[in-house]
């Protein structure tokens, strides 16, 4: 933990963590199933072979029941007889989306709450780490479900809800880290010297957070899509026909002992979006925090 | 230790008096006009404003946080939009349901998890520590809703073992408790695994080692009572985990819970049953924690109560 500004900030930057990641196997494998998340999402529409709100009258069967994966439609045909490959393509969109907005903005709210509770201490401190601990109280999915309820959801308000529930957890740990930072001999020599909290907090504290901010924010795009999915899958989250992988399920489900592939494909993917996501942030953790070293 | 239960005591009910008004204040925001609501549609304006009236909307807001307050403690919860029912009856009947199915999880979770942690600390390292790793890993990562509808497919509909749905008997049970358990099962390993590795690191294992005892004995004798604290405190932050699991593993499995309660209340924008569903959750939360908080030093007299 006794590294210098200049040394975690190298870290940070540092090609060598990138390095590290890579020659672990599990983490090389998570960051490449973010990179085909990521590229099926920027070149969905090129990458398609059909519209995906499209209903094809040969996708149904004569019965109407939807069509097993096959040569045409490679992952099956949906209920309505949409192509699953093109509408799984253009949910991976969604959940990035989601994951990397209502993520972005969780780790804002959370490290600003957590820096300037740890650095003020007094009854800042005191609000701001009473309020998070009160939100702690409420599980996370009821209260994004009460928030997606008063809201109508859009995928907006969706990362928004996902967001306003997400960033206690990330408040909780730079809060512990901020506070003892705020008690080293380099943050009191600098306010001997005058500098103002605005410039210690900045440029002082939070370089020495990043990497905790980075392993939490990895870890929270996981969370995030595993969210995302479930609010979808209960059918608040984001709105048919906009295909997100748990409006998928939700709107399939009832028929998954006839038609198994529309809910354990994009089941499949979410499983492996969320648990990349764990496996890098896991490996980073290890990287970035000489505490954690050896019990892995 | 009895300043610092009270101390405990005194924080625990600012916290639920926190969540009473966070609650609140949810419930003032919806845009949903409550009395439009309960009048109907063919309602005249003068019954809707009687309503109004009864119900306390035209008081000014702290006003109404304080009547809120005040039906609270009486264990009122308001009453359903649209089945015309006190919230806390319907709450009260479904708890059951819900306390049986997070018993079942609870011990699926422990089974599975220490079973798993344990010999992932035992052979770290090893090809079977990588797996089970892995193994856990899939579990913190898996939806919910697909591991039910998985577990579904492949035991009930597939193999025809146990019933697609339903409630009554304990092969009833199996499956959500199951499904429910899955996400704490990885938790669970994971902490039991490293908590272990650094207990079996201590000098005091290797003298029980020395001595001659057998390795199981040292194991459970002298190793787990120390390695298995910090699971204890995990039981408080995992009814969170429950308490927003059951809302999806009732609902795939028709459980009738306070989660299926929720469910239907969502598809029918029934706020008053979700905010008294969510209050509950809250405070379960807030009472699992403070039981952990003070079981702790019961287990373990080295940790001073201050």
């Amino acid at each position: 933990m006794s590294r210098t500004v200049a040394e975690t900030r190298a870290s940070a930057a540092n090609p060598s963590v990138i390095a590290r990641l890579l020659r672990r196997p599990l983490a090389l494998a998570g960051l490449i199933v973010i990179c085909v998340t990521v590229l099926a999402a920027v070149f969905a529409p090129w990458l398609v072979p059909f519209d995906p709100y499209e209903q094809f009258f040969e996708g149904l069967t004569i019965e109407g029941a939807p069509l097993p994966p096959n040569a045409q439609f490679w992952f099956g045909t949906d209920l309505v007889g949409r192509d699953l490959f093109s509408r799984l393509v253009y949910g991976a969109r969604t959940s990035l989306v989601i994951g990397v907005v209502a993520n972005g903005i969780a780790v804002i709210i959370g490290s600003l709450i957590g820096i300037t509770a740890g650095y003020f201490r007094g009854w800042t401190d005191t609000v701001l780490m009473r309020f998070t601990d009160l939100m702690m109280a409420f599980p996370a999915l009821l209260l994004a479900i009460v928030l997606a309820a008063i809201f109508t959801p859009s995928l907006w308000i969706v990362a928004m809800v996902i967001a306003m529930v997400n960033w206690v957890q990330i408040a909780r740990v730079v809060y512990t880290e901020a506070r003892s930072l705020s008690e080293r001999d380099f943050v009191m020599a600098e306010r001997a010297m005058g500098a103002g909290a605005g410039r210690i907090l900045f440029r002082h504290i939070l370089p020495h957070l990043l990497s905790t901010i980075i392993v939490w924010a990895t870890l929270g795009i996981a969370t995030t899509v595993l969210l995302e999915a479930t609010l979808s899958f209960l059918g608040i989250g984001v709105q048919p026909p906009t295909p997100s992988w748990g409006n998928i399920i939700f709107e399939n489900q009832t028929y998954f002992t006839s038609a198994p592939w529309l809910v354990f494909i994009p089941g499949a993917a979410i499983l492996a979006l969320a648990l990349a996501f764990n496996l890098v942030g896991d490996a980073l953790r290890d990287i970035l925090d000489p505490t954690q070293q050896g019990r892995h | 230790m009895a300043a610092y239960i009270i101390r405990r005591l005194i924080q625990t009910a600012l916290i639920l008096l926190g969540i009473s008004f966070v609650t609140f204040i949810l419930l003032y925001l919806v845009p949903a006009d409550p009395a439009r609501q309960i009048a109907g549609r063919s309602a005249t304006a003068e019954t809707v404003e009687n309503i109004r009236e009864q119900l306390g909307l035209n008081l000014p807001f702290y006003e109404q946080y304080l009547r809120y307050l005040a039906s609270l403690l009486q264990g009122d919860f308001g009453r359903s939009y649209l089945q015309k029912t006190e919230v806390s009856t319907l709450i009260a009947a479904r708890l059951p349901a819900s306390l049986l199915l997070m018993a079942g999880a609870i011990a699926c979770e422990l089974a599975f998890g220490l079973a798993m942690g344990i010999v992932a600390a035992l052979r770290r390292g090893s090809h079977t520590d990588n797996a089970l790793m892995i193994t856990s890993f899939i579990g913190v990562s898996a939806p919910q809703f697909v591991i039910g509808i998985l577990l579904l497919y492949v035991f009930a509909v597939k193999l025809g073992w146990f019933p697609i749905g339903g409630y009554g008997t304990f092969v009833h049970l199996v499956l959500p408790s199951v499904t429910l358990g899955f996400l704490g099962a990885g938790w669970y390993s994971r902490m039991m695994r490293s908590s272990l590795i650094d207990v079996l690191r201590q000098d005091y294992v290797r003298t029980a080692r020395a001595t001659g005892l057998s390795r199981a004995k040292v194991l459970f004798r002298h190793a787990m009572p120390n390695a298995i604290l910090p699971i204890v405190a995990m039981i408080g932050i995992d009814i969170g985990l429950f308490m927003s699991g059951i809302v999806v593993v009732e609902s795939v499995f028709g459980w009738p819970g306070i989660g299926q309660l929720a469910w239907q209340a969502i598809q029918r924008v029934d706020i008053p049953i979700i905010m008294g569903v969510t209050l509950v959750s809250a405070c379960a939360i807030v009472l699992g924690n403070l039981l952990a908080d003070l079981v702790t030093p019961l287990i373990d007299p080295r940790i001073k109560l201050r």
